[in-house]
């Protein structure tokens, strides 16, 4: 049988490495010692032989041990698929949960090595719902393994993984026709697949792939090619392709220097380095460095390694650099080539790959981390949602889990960035949920925005201190929160009228007020509701800067918009109020017959009733309204604003 | 590729990796730990950390969480190792399991679970510390193929294997809520081979009993084990155990009566390396613990909060 003798060379060539070993282990050791790493992903459904394939890579490469093979032959029996034949997806699928339903949910890393290279198989669930899982395998891997079923050709899924493959930025592409045993090794069926697919990869962007025809079960064209159930094939075995593409890390080392600065390692006085993995270029004693965002140049001293000091690092190498001169460089700062820094800026157009439960919520704060750096962002209405099926671009004012947009970005302060294209290291982020922590969002940086690059800072000539000093006060924001009801604008008016009798400069904005103008085109949808707060929260920054004690009253009922205001102001400046009154009391007030309406389904989105309210962790001040007067509210809080 | 361009073998390639991993954790955790148990992966990990901040000694203590059955050569290398590297050892033995005399001969998996679970778990809320480097690699068992390099576990150290963060590229999110901790495994994406492969290179010292040496062993409930301290193992199992001189070795080192040893003449470790290549069983066959639960026991007490 054909496939007999493909098995027959496999076991020559795995005999051929047991003789080395047992007769020169040293031999044999030292060919390994200078292998290189090779990291892959294979995509594909549950029915296209992805885990088997996998199974048949550890197995042909002698990755399986005999206890693994034996309780792998009783399991194959049990719950095998396969019928007497052995099952290798269950070598790969590991969590209890996929044994028993038969699918992959998560990733899991796989490894095996050849004679010239280690690999790490990142192997993905295929199903739509699992698109975060398929994304965080890829963003790691050189290339991709795209499986196919030769009997279903180029399906909906096909398109789906390739779409997400190459968002991802993998460069290669292999693209298995699996399951060629059961369609009778048949060439034409092959060729009109990679058609099929040629057509299509050329409107995403992919340009160049390998297509291979195999079968994972019966080892056709895994380790030599070609097989002799496809002598009509020239092509390369999927493992000599595996064993000779190129490294991403290898190309990245062709583009100028960069190394994101991780941590400063600070022994004593005399030393000062700066630790980090250089993600491009290389780099040697004396050349000359930039440090971005601070524009300081230098030149590097040393490259330090416990044992000796280098005379070159390269891409991919944890290093520690040490500069000729004391320039400011920290943890986010990246040191690069000085003729070729890098851009700062803080608007991008992005893609996301939303990946929390909750929806994207337009213009609320989350951390975006970007190799060292983190900073606050915020996401714009997505510009369209692409259907990662039919590649539509699709209106949308949010993302669900899996959802893949097309977005504007704003950060708080400049981060240092490359294009995604360029560099994955410097153009991939991720969002960060400030409530729960979890990883909402991974994001591609397409570019900068212009406006970013064209609207500057204005330096004012009069500060925001000698504003304060002239009208003789500690400028400050006093931000009462509350439930509606709660009283925050009654007692926000009588510590308005006392401080205006103690001759202090201030400025009451309301919520109901201030909704009546500038804000009077939001309505009260969640992202409406964030805009408005962060409007008031520039506005009060401002009358801040120009000297007043700010008095807010606004429900503003989440966390996170309470600290991004906070956030905007000095340190000390943002007082946040509680006025904490149980729901029940300030429904029973009703001062403006709203909770009745809420209640009737007649007002929508009301805060207690159909909205949350997050009550404030460690407000400045709580004000306890079932047990103290406005009067006394009023007098606490001035003695904490005053004294 | 382009004159001048190296390219990087792997073993420089996961060093890499890990030290960038280590960085990371010293940069964003508030205090973190690294868990040693003195075996070869702690080595290779402890080597990691020293390279990771050199000049500096690695900003973090050692934390061994000590069972007391742990072998005598263990215990010497355990102090050696951490003077060497200039950090803290902190040894937490769970009082509770001393107490009570928890032995691996009387109370089975209870052993396990007391001294090393619960251990682990009372030394960590102990010390406060926010993140823990643990050297579990990925190629070990099927679950921790899944496992992230950044694990989280809620306020009582569960994992659910469920809703783990998505990892992209080398950016981890360290995030955590309130009582929320990190177990990191810096050397998840390297294999035995590699770890052997990287002690040769790089000199690193390693427990003498992974060399097989003539040494007093026993048998018991059909494994051969090793009698490190007879007159313990007499108090504990009421008799002395049948002693007989045998060429011996360790493929993974744990408890000394919940390790199994295996006859061997390698003695040197491209001998241990080549011993390894040609065996035919896999590396944690020796350790009692994989099996007491049958399928899925390993998801299963890190669920509970076992490393």
């Amino acid at each position: 049988m054909a496939d007999q003798s493909l098995n027959d060379s496999a076991n020559d060539s795995a005999y051929q490495t047991e003789t080395l070993i047992a007769e020169d282990i040293d031999a044999y050791l030292a060919q390994h010692q200078n292998k290189t790493l090779l990291r892959f992903i294979t995509c594909g459904s549950v029915d296209d032989g992805k885990s088997t394939l996998i199974g048949r890579l550890l197995y042909d490469s002698k990755m399986i041990f005999e206890d693994q093979l034996a309780a792998l032959e009783a399991d194959s029996k049990r719950v095998g698929t396969q019928g007497q034949e052995i099952d290798f997806a269950l070598l790969v699928d590991g969590l209890t949960a996929e044994r028993e339903q038969g699918i992959t949910i998560d990733v899991a890393y796989r490894f095996f090595s050849t004679e010239k290279r280690k690999f790490i198989v990142a192997d993905t669930p295929g199903h739509e719902q699992y698109t975060r899982n398929m994304v965080t395998g890829a963003s790691t891997a050189d290339l991709a393994v795209i499986l196919i079923d030769a009997r279903k050709g180029v399906l909906v899924q096909t398109r789906r993984h390739s779409f997400l493959a190459h968002l991802v930025g993998i460069r290669h592409i292999v693209l298995a026709v699996n399951k060629m045993d059961l369609v009778g090794y048949d060439q034409s069926t092959f060729e009109h697949i990679v058609a099929d697919y040629r057509a299509f990869a050329k409107d995403i962007g992919i340009t160049e792939f390998t297509a291979i025809p195999l079968s994972g079960f019966k080892g056709d064209n895994i380790t030599a090619a070609p097989s002799a159930n496809t002598p009509w094939y020239s092509g390369p075995s999927l493992i000599d392709h595996l064993e000779t593409v190129e490294i991403d890390n290898v190309a990245a080392q062709a583009r100028p220097f960069r190394m994101p600065v991780q941590w400063v390692n600070r022994p004593n006085l005399d030393f000062r380095g700066f630790a980090g993995l250089i993600t491009a270029g290389s780099v040697k004693p004396g050349d000359a460095v930039r440090i971005v965002p601070s524009g300081k140049t230098s030149t590097v001293a040393k490259i330090v390694t416990m044992g000796c000091d280098l005379v070159e690092a390269v891409a991919g190498e944890s290093v520690t650099i040490t500069l000729a001169d004391e320039v400011d460089c920290s943890r986010g700062s990246v040191i690069a080539a000085a003729d070729a820094p890098p851009e700062s800026a803080d608007q991008f157009e992005a893609s996301l790959v939303w990946m929390s439960d909750e929806d994207l919520i337009p213009g609320r704060g989350y951390w975006l981390k970007l190799a060292s750096q983190t900073v606050t962002a915020t996401v714009a209405q997505p510009k369209y949602e692409i259907d990662v099926n039919s590649l539509e671009h699709l209106a949308a004012k949010t993302l669900k889990l899996n959802g893949i947009g097309v977005t504007e970005i704003t950060t708080d302060k400049p981060i240092t960035f490359e294009a995604y294209a360029d560099s994955r290291a410097l153009g991939g982020f991720i969002l960060i949920d400030k409530l729960t922590n979890a990883t909402a969002a991974a994001g591609t940086i397409n570019f900068s925005l212009r406006r970013a690059q064209n609207v500057h800072w204005q330096a004012l000539e009069v500060t925001r201190e000698q504003h304060a000093a002239m009208k003789n006060q500690k400028p400050a924001v006093l931000w009462f929160t509350g439930l509606s009801g709660s009283g925050k604008s009654t007692i926000a008016n009588v510590v308005e009228k006392k401080l205006h009798r103690m001759n202090r400069h201030t400025y009451l904005l309301d919520g109901d007020n201030v909704r009546h103008g500038l804000n009077k085109d939001l309505g009260f949808t969640e992202t409406d509701r964030i805009e408005n707060i962060r409007r008031v929260g520039e506005v009060a920054r401002l009358m801040a800067d120009a000297g007043l004690i700010v008095l807010t009253a606004f429900i503003s009922p989440f966390r996170a918009e309470r600290q991004m205001v906070r956030e905007m102001l000095p340190d000390g400046e943002f007082i946040e109020v509680h006025v904490d009154t149980p729901l029940s009391v300030a429904e029973s007030r009703d001062v403006k017959g709203l909770y009745k309406k809420a209640r009737a389904g007649d007002l929508k989105n009301f805060t207690g009733i159909d909205s949350p309210y997050e009550e404030p962790e460690a407000p400045e001040i709580r004000i306890d309204t079932t047990a103290m007067t406005a009067e006394q509210a009023a007098d606490i809080i001035i003695d904490r604003l005053l004294g | 590729m382009c004159p001048g361009m190296k390219s990087l073998t792997h073993l420089q390639r996961l060093e890499a990796e890990s030290i960038h991993i280590m960085r990371e954790v010293a940069a964003e955790a508030t205090k973190p730990v690294m868990l040693y148990s003195i075996g070869k992966d702690s080595a290779v990990m402890l080597h990691l950390a020293k390279k990771a901040f050199y000049p500096s000694p690695p900003p973090f203590p050692l934390l061994h969480v000590d069972t007391t059955w742990k072998f005598k050569d263990m215990y010497d290398l355990r102090a050696k190792a951490a003077a060497e590297a200039g950090m803290e050892l902190l040894v937490y033995q769970n009082p509770e399991a001393a107490e009570r005399g928890i032995n691996p001969f009387d109370h089975g998996p209870l052993h396990t679970d007391m001294w090393k679970t619960e251990g682990l778990k009372q030394a960590l809320d102990l010390y406060g510390f926010d993140a823990a480097f643990g050297g579990a690699r990925r190629d070990e068992e099927k679950s921790r193929a899944k496992e992230r390099i950044f694990s989280f576990r809620t306020a009582s150290h569960g994992w659910d294997p469920k809703s783990q963060r998505p990892e992209l590229w080398n950016v981890y999110n360290t995030r955590k809520s309130k009582g929320e901790s990190i177990r990191v495994f810096p050397i998840s994406n390297w294999t035995e081979l590699d770890i052997w492969q990287y002690i040769m290179a790089e000199n690193i010292e390693i427990v003498p009993l992974y060399f097989s040496a003539l040494r007093p062993t026993y048998e018991y409930e059909g494994g051969l084990f090793m009698a490190d301290d007879i007159d313990r193992l007499e108090k504990v199992m009421g008799k002395k155990p049948e002693i007989s001189m045998k060429s011996i070795r360790f493929r993974t080192l744990g408890c000394s009566p919940l390790t199994g040893a295996v006859e061997s003449e390698a003695a040197t470790l491209s001998e241990v390396v080549q011993e390894m290549l040609l065996t035919t069983t896999s590396e944690r066959q020796g350790r009692v613990i994989d099996k007491d639960a049958g399928d899925g026991s390993m998801e299963k007490k890190k669920q509970e909060g076992y490393f």
